[in-house]
């Protein structure tokens, strides 16, 4: 499985660290909304398809990225900066 | 400013550092290995928007003008510049100092400035097959199209992190965590053992 770094370009799935759902929203740090807060620890889509992903290239530049990768067929479809904040474009 | 009085560094490959050909050079050497010992290696962050900045005072101190592009680089022989993460650099000068020439410059609306000379080892592989043997470490491309002159990776090596920048059509300088120095070292060696190499 490859991935294209937006910096180092394509490089082996090993140089990169799953950093979980890039679907998550956190709460606000002093938010008490408990039903938020377990959404956000808990609740996730495992979708058989297009997946928004985090991922880091601890391996290289060390960027995090948003990354669409579908989990059916280890398909990359998009890469992205996460540091722009915007979500990539699977399902959400 | 009264003149520093530095300590004489000690290399850490020195154990396993013995110069002369080894391996199978009877058909001739294929590499050549070294470690260039640089007196500076500094490591520059731009803030976000901060890039163009930081490049222009990369060039005002050391000369030397970074390409667009990720991981652009150039190299001048007694100093070398690349890119290795976005907005992030590496800079070499064989002598001592070059941290205290940057330090009144890059002011904290800039960036910041890491002092890695003590912190990193600097290898040279040089020679016809030095792209064969690195690309039995490394999964990236060494060819000159797709790494030009000068330019600079990031990758590693069995979680040995490395940042390796092209210094000649068949020459690469690697930068290798000290710690981690003598390991690599005696894994480049061995890797060179097939095509014949010498310790320079």
């Amino acid at each position: 499985m490859l991935i294209t770094c937006p910096y180092c370009g394509p490089r082996d799935v090993i140089e990169f660290t799953y950093q979980g759902d890039g679907n998550r929203e956190r709460p606000q740090p002093a938010s008490q909304d408990l039903d938020a807060w377990n959404a956000y620890v808990y609740d996730r889509l495992n979708p058989a398809g297009d997946h928004n992903e985090i991922w880091q290239h601890s391996g290289g530049c060390r960027a995090h990225l948003r990354v669409v990768r579908n989990t059916i067929t280890h398909e990359i479809l998009s890469t992205a900066f996460a540091r722009g904040g915007h979500k990539a474009e699977g399902r959400s | 400013m009264a003149e520093q009085q530095l300590p004489e560094r000690q290399s850490p490959l020195e154990p396993d550092y013995h110069p002369g050909s080894h391996g199978n050079f009877e058909h001739g050497v294929d590499v050549i290995l070294s470690e260039t010992r640089p007196g500076s290696i500094l490591q520059l962050a731009a803030w976000p928007g901060e890039e163009k900045r930081l490049i222009e005072i990369i060039r005002k101190v050391t000369g030397l003008t970074l390409p667009d592009g990720a991981g652009g680089g150039t190299s001048s022989g007694a100093r070398a510049v690349f890119g290795f993460a976005p907005g992030k650099f590496t800079v070499v000068d064989e002598a001592e100092g070059l941290a205290a020439a940057f330090a009144g410059v890059i002011t904290p609306a800039i960036g910041t400035l890491t002092d890695l000379s003590h912190g990193r080892t600097a290898i040279r592989i040089a020679g016809p097959k030095a792209e064969w043997v690195m690309a039995k470490f490394f999964a990236i491309d060494f060819a000159l199209p797709a790494f030009p002159l000068g330019a600079g990776r990031s990758t590693n090596h069995h979680d040995i992190f490395a940042q390796i920048q092209r210094t000649g059509a068949d020459q690469f300088d690697i930068y290798v965590f000290r710690s981690f120095a003598r390991s690599f070292w005696k894994a480049l060696c061995h890797a060179s053992e097939e095509v014949g190499y010498e310790v320079q």
